[in-house]
């Protein structure tokens, strides 16, 4: 930990001679307000336009020149930088970098472009992609108040309504050291590194505190539905579950009900609904834990072409009735266990992927939990399993979203 | 678990010396006395293994009337062997957490593994088996079909694939490049089992295979144990294979009416298989123009000055026996015919003038600097070696890339530009909400 406040998190692998240096915002659209959503996002866009030593769009071309590859994403809890080089390079990245938290012009005159980059981004994710838009609508109704309803790239009349100060007024808000922290993964050396970040970032001044994000969504009492009706070739079905994030330790139970539902061709809904049944082309269930605040576990299908949506509804309700009522066997447990391990193994392949990881859970419980998440997993039993089924694949506490395709004619 | 935890701990001891680089991108290679030829790097920072198997069974050997026979024969390898049922290939992998993923191209079948160590032989026991004894039981092809045709018709809600589509129909008509693998649906229907066990054993022959194995496992180790589970698996008849021709389409425009808030745009032409000597000061051309990202022309010229596309960049992909040039990028209706226009001025700009010295430098660090970088995990590293050996670039690639690379010439590159970019040949596919684009035909 920097005296200004910046936590720094280092991992020395040495593997690929590579090394990612990532920053990372405590802000996200979790901390945007009604009629202000997507804020984040394009300050993110923003970032890249320059500070009075590096000019517009030089941040990219300059890690490029030097062999590397940037970017940065936008989620509903933070906002990334982050750029993969050599070893004898990254201290570029981490000049820019430092440079940008302190002294981004946020440029007017690319506001208006830049706004123009962003709407069409929105219509490629989410205007003409059928299961996007579902996605967004479904977890709009999902959440009453809390922020975690406004989809991170914004509304669009949001967007077209931002004007720079908002920008400003976020950026000198939330880019504050106090309000981020740095993750590098790969081959580095510690002091050396260390020392160039204590160069750079250490200048910093620590800015005032950040405002706290204080919204409960109230627990839900009665399934809510939404229908999209969409340009679309085959329906889709989304089901959102509310459920609490990795802090509490149901999460590993809840990971492990996540695989034995959709982990793989053997697992539960793909034999019903993808292989017996042939009604759904695919299947998935998605635990996302690392959130900041509670979070919701999903189901989907893709529905095969001239199956009724209702019907693939039905099958998923007469599944999720039986993971509530019975307990899974030792082998299906021990199978779903080895899953999650050699996938744990399998991330620790890419620098990115680590880097990335580390930064999820230190955004959320603390970069610590990682060590002890596999631990946490062996301990769950069958019993942990049906409970966590029980408790949080509650019709009442669900959102179902479902996409119904309308055709146009053909020209 | 406790082990993995302290294999996870101990990479800060491997520290000492930072590997050399040409070591690790030249895979060890041999070939098996059946023919696979096999192609390995020990990765020991963790207890997996990656193995990725290049096959030549892709959509390219289709017969006629039979589009899409080459893809469903490789989606279903892992639906039934002769000691094996569907289910029980799927509970043995996912029992071990190991993915098993089939794949088809053009020209390729691929069948890809990833697992830890401890459960190799198991892993190679499946591998063997869905490779050699695959069955093909009616109901899994009955089964099969049905996903494919729901995924043929999927992809029409993708304006993205849709274009491509249209665009590769256009650049290569009546030839297998110029249809998408999974076929039609009416071909799809007709397929019968007999021409899937004919294909399979005609073309899933070991002498015609590629397999690259990157981890926790050391060359003779593999061997010995591909030997002996593979010990049935014979070559095949070694048939003549003539070079397939392909004749580019004309210049064209294509629209296709969605009702979309964005067109979405391909302008292209041929380009250039990968063996072509040109090939290297083309990916230098093209990054200027658009290949390179947030550096490219295209990028500044669309994306930042005019704020007109999110997405916007040039690709000269180059296969074993065709290439394609191809810019993609989506813009709202209304501003299709404007983003059109800009693309295909920046391709003649770059035909007209020599490029910059610093534009010039930018790229060639970019593609030399980057280039160990690019294969930082054992799945790209496998990719990497099989692909190198298919391409057959030769196993010291690594080390003469950056020289071909740095010896380009802002000459090279304005002759490059002129020879392989053809504005008057360029293909035009728009698929877009049409009355709104109101393109100016």
């Amino acid at each position: 930990m920097l005296e200004n406040g910046l936590k720094v998190l280092l991992l020395e692998n040495h593997k690929s001679p590579s090394v990612t240096f990532q920053v990372w915002y405590r802000v996200g659209s979790r901390n945007e307000e009604d009629g202000k959503s997507g804020l984040s996002h394009f300050l993110e866009h923003m970032m890249f336009k320059g500070t009075p030593k590096v000019g517009p769009e030089e941040y990219s071309r300059i890690v490029a020149k030097n062999g590397g590859r940037s970017n940065a994403f936008t989620s509903a809890d933070h906002t990334v930088y982050f750029a993969t080089m050599s070893r004898e390079k990254i201290g570029i990245a981490i000049e820019l970098e430092a440079d940008r938290m302190a002294n981004a012009l946020l440029d007017g005159s690319y506001f208006e472009p830049e706004k123009k980059v962003i709407m069409e981004e929105r219509r490629l994710r989410t205007e003409d992609n059928p299961t996007a838009a579902l996605a967004e609508v479904t977890g709009a109704v999902a959440y009453t108040v809390h922020p975690y309803r406004r989809p991170v790239i914004g509304w669009m009349g949001d967007i077209e309504g931002l004007s720079r100060e908002d920008l400003q007024r976020h950026y000198r808000r939330y880019y504050v050291p106090n309000n981020a922290f740095i993750v590098v993964a790969g081959d580095f050396s510690t002091p050396e590194i260390l020392s160039k970040i204590k160069a750079t970032f250490g200048k910093i001044p620590r800015g005032p505190e950040t405002p706290k994000v204080r919204v409960e969504e109230p627990p839900q009492r009665g399934e809510r539905r939404v229908v999209l009706k969409k340009e679309a070739e085959l329906p889709f079905l989304l089901f959102y579950y509310h459920a609490p994030n990795f802090k509490d330790p149901d999460s590993f139970a809840l990971d492990l009900l996540s695989v034995v539902l959709a982990g793989g061709r053997s697992s539960r809904l793909y034999q019903e609904l993808v292989y017996h049944k042939r009604l759904a082309l695919g299947v998935d269930a998605d635990y996302e834990g690392l959130s900041v605040d509670p979070t919701v576990f999903s189901i989907t299908a893709q529905v095969m072409p001239d199956k009724d949506p209702a019907e693939v509804e039905r099958a998923i309700d007469s599944l999720v009735a039986r993971m509530r009522a019975e307990l899974i066997s030792e082998r299906e447990l021990e199978k779903a266990k080895n899953q999650v391990e050699a996938s744990f193994v399998f991330g620790q392949d890419s620098v990115f992927g680590q880097a990335m990881r580390i930064g999820q859970y230190e955004s959320v419980a603390g970069w610590r939990l990682l060590d002890s998440y596999l631990a946490g997993i062996r301990k769950v039993t069958a019993a942990d399993i049906l409970k966590v089924a029980k408790q949080y694949l509650d019709t009442d506490r669900r959102t179902v979203g479902t996409l119904i395709p309308i055709k146009e004619k053909k020209q | 678990m406790k082990k993995l935890i302290l294999v996870f701990l101990s990479w800060t001891l491997l520290a000492s010396a930072p590997p050399v680089l040409e070591a690790r991108l030249t895979p060890k290679r041999s070939v098996l006395e059946n023919g696979m030829v096999l192609l390995t790097s020990e990765e020991r920072a963790l207890p997996m293994i990656t193995l990725n198997l290049l096959i030549k069974a892709g959509s390219r050997y289709d017969p006629q009337g039979r589009e899409g026979l080459a893809n469903l024969a490789a989606r279903l390898l892992t639906y039934g062997t002769r000691s094996r049922t569907a289910l029980q290939i799927s509970e043995e992998l996912d029992f071990i957490g190991a993915g098993l993923s089939t794949g088809c191209s053009e020209d390729l079948a691929t069948v890809s593994l990833t697992l830890l160590k401890k459960d190799l032989d198991a892993g190679l026991n499946l591998l063997a088996d869905v490779l050699t004894a695959s069955v093909f039981p009616p109901e899994e092809i009955d089964r099969q079909k049905k996903s494919v045709i729901a995924s043929i018709r999927a992809r029409d809600e993708e304006p993205g694939a849709i274009a491509q589509t249209k665009f590769l129909e256009a650049l290569f008509p009546g030839s297998p490049y110029g249809r998408p693998v999974e076929g039609t649906e009416g071909a799809v229907e007709r397929m019968e089992r007999a021409e899937l066990v004919e294909f399979h054993g005609r073309f899933y022959r070991p002498n015609r295979a590629i397999l690259a194995v990157v981890g926790d496992v050391s060359h003779q180790e593999i061997t010995e144990r591909l030997a002996k589970v593979f010990q049935s698996w014979d070559r095949g008849a070694a048939a003549e294979e003539p070079v397939p021709s392909v004749s580019p389409g004309p210049a064209n425009s294509i629209y296709i009416q969605k009702n979309l808030t964005q067109a979405n745009i391909i302008i292209g032409h041929e380009g250039v298989p990968r063996s072509h000597p040109d090939y290297y000061a083309i990916q230098v051309m093209d990054y200027i123009l658009g290949g390179g990202g947030f550096s490219s022309r295209l990028m500044d010229s669309v994306r930042n000055e005019r704020g007109l596309a999110y997405s916007v960049y040039s690709m000269f992909d180059a296969e074993k026996y065709v290439g394609t040039f191809q810019v993609t990028m989506q813009t709202k209706n209304e501003s299709a015919d404007e983003a059109i226009r800009i693309a295909v001025e920046e391709i003649r700009r770059i035909r007209e003038q020599r490029v910059g010295e610093e534009e010039l430098q930018a790229a060639k660090d970019y593609l030399i600097g980057s280039f160990p970088l690019r294969f930082d995990t054992n799945r790209r590293l496998a990719g990497f070696f099989a692909q190198v050996e298919f391409f057959e670039l030769g196993l010291d690639y690594p080390d003469r890339y950056p020289e071909m690379i740095r010896k380009v010439s802002r000459g090279d590159v304005l002759s490059v530009a002129k020879r392989y970019l053809q504005p008057e040949k360029l293909i035009v596919v728009v698929v877009a909400n049409q009355e709104k684009a109101g393109i100016k035909k």
